[in-house]
């Protein structure tokens, strides 16, 4: 059958260590050229199409009667976050920013927003490797879960109460996944934290050079 | 070997060698996604572009690849088959991606993909490969949403939930609620009761093949084919 047609009708070269190592080291070659020029010709489309996400996500957590800046453009960064500061006539009134943990496999990225009385708005996340069909209902179109998170607070006597039910909080876990709730609920928490250490930071508004070259750039 | 009809390459890769059903390959992304019946339809359709694009490249570098490194040739070129298609469809087809996207790093694990190139493909002129590869494909979905579907039913009472996140808003007539006020059966979701879902199928499968090998029997009388002649 076959073993016995190759031996026959193959060159005696196809023999050689040194073709075996060159076909795998060519087919290498062309697997990294191929990967190389995917890469370079859809690593701009992806990052647009990933700022599109994160903007529209944006625009669920902070509604649009909280501001009258341009979101996506209107940000800083504090303690190596990237904030995304709301206004309405130069009065902050929320905060957005994205925090990250790893879940069950993979870090889940979410973005939340808190308001200026340290409200939650909304989380959303933004992009995860969770189980398809258990750990995927935290994506709002898939489930409601995500809005369980809407108008909490943080404060000192209610740290217990920032965990999924099987740890004794007020979140639901999920059918099938603990893990990946019990990951969400612990960085929407941190963010939380976050928010009250640097609340004064957050809310003030001080126009940086970044949004002066902005301006700059928009009326030129 | 040399010459195998289409019709036989359909066949094989719809019932008879099947391949889950009759190979038993594949079985890590099977239990892994088929909650569902929609996530296994979407796993079968991000398996079946992998399975054409790989058979055609293998079929195309059949001549130059030797038996000794295939495997690791094989591996290369299917895990960057997989690469290219996550990165153009996250750039081309964001939307879809964001359904799909989850289950396209699984499909590196799926050694069915490896198995008909390296059985079937790497022997066979470039329209048959990319046949086979389809019509495995075909058959993998086809294994996938009914294993999905069976899990789906028992376990939540639904069937194609969410297939409009998937396929568009013009699917939506797809999302059944089979069993209304269902509590859930929370071990047919979870990884055992796809192991048991499967094995009722596999029984189902197997007693199906049994009645038609007796019709045969009773139609016609099997005659034994003769040899084919030893290639040289």
């Amino acid at each position: 059958m076959s073993l016995s047609k190759t031996t026959v009708t193959t060159p005696s070269y196809r023999q050689r260590i040194g073709y075996h190592g060159m076909l795998v080291g060519g087919t290498a070659l062309l697997a990294s050229a191929l990967l190389v020029m995917g890469n370079t010709s859809t690593k701009h489309v992806i990052a647009q199409r990933h700022a599109e996400d994160v903007q529209q996500m944006l625009s669920e957590v902070v509604p649009p009667t909280l501001h009258d800046n341009d979101l996506l453009h209107d940000k800083f960064e504090l303690d190596g976050k990237e904030i995304y500061q709301a206004r309405l006539e130069n009065e902050v009134s929320a905060v957005a920013f994205q925090v990250a943990e790893p879940g069950y496999s993979g870090i889940i990225t979410m973005i939340m927003a808190v308001n200026k009385d340290s409200k939650l708005l909304g989380v959303r996340v933004v992009s995860h490797t969770e189980t398809p069909g258990l750990g995927d209902k935290m994506e709002a179109a898939r489930s409601d879960w995500v809005y369980s998170f809407e108008g909490k607070q943080l404060s000192d006597d209610n740290h217990k109460q920032w965990a999924v039910k099987k740890d004794g909080g007020q979140f639901d876990q999920f059918t099938g996944a603990t893990i990946t709730p019990r990951a969400i609920v612990k960085a929407v928490k941190a963010g939380m934290q976050f928010f009250a250490n640097h609340k004064q930071r957050l809310l003030s508004y001080e126009p940086g050079p970044e949004s002066a070259i902005s301006e700059v750039k928009e009326n030129g | 070997m040399a010459d195998v009809k289409m019709k036989t390459i359909m066949r094989d890769g719809i019932w008879n060698n099947n391949v889950v059903f009759a190979q038993m390959l594949a079985l890590c992304p099977l239990l892994a996604v088929t909650s569902t019946a929609t996530n296994g339809l979407g796993m079968g359709i991000a398996s079946l572009a992998v399975m054409i694009a790989s058979s055609l490249v293998v079929s195309i570098m059949r001549d130059f690849i030797t038996k000794e490194v295939r495997l690791p040739v094989f591996v290369l070129l299917i895990a960057t088959i997989v690469t290219l298609v996550d990165m153009s469809m996250n750039a081309w087809l964001h939307e879809m991606h964001k359904v799909l996207g989850l289950f396209i790093p699984l499909i590196v694990t799926n050694c069915a993909i490896l198995g008909r190139v390296e059985s079937f493909a790497s022997h066979q002129p470039v329209g048959k490969a990319v046949a086979d590869g389809f019509f495995m494909g075909i058959g993998f979905t086809v294994a996938l949403v009914a294993v999905g579907a069976t899990r789906e039913m028992l376990g939540s009472g639904t069937l194609f939930a969410n297939a409009a996140l998937l396929l568009g808003d013009a699917f939506a007539f797809m999302e059944l609620t089979v069993i209304p006020e269902y509590g859930g059966f929370l071990l047919m979701i979870l990884p055992p009761g796809a192991f048991i879902a499967l094995g009722f199928i596999l029984a189902g499968k197997r007693v199906i093949d049994a009645r038609i090998s007796r019709d045969e029997d009773n139609d016609l009388p099997i005659i034994p084919t003769p040899a084919e002649g030893h290639s040289h």
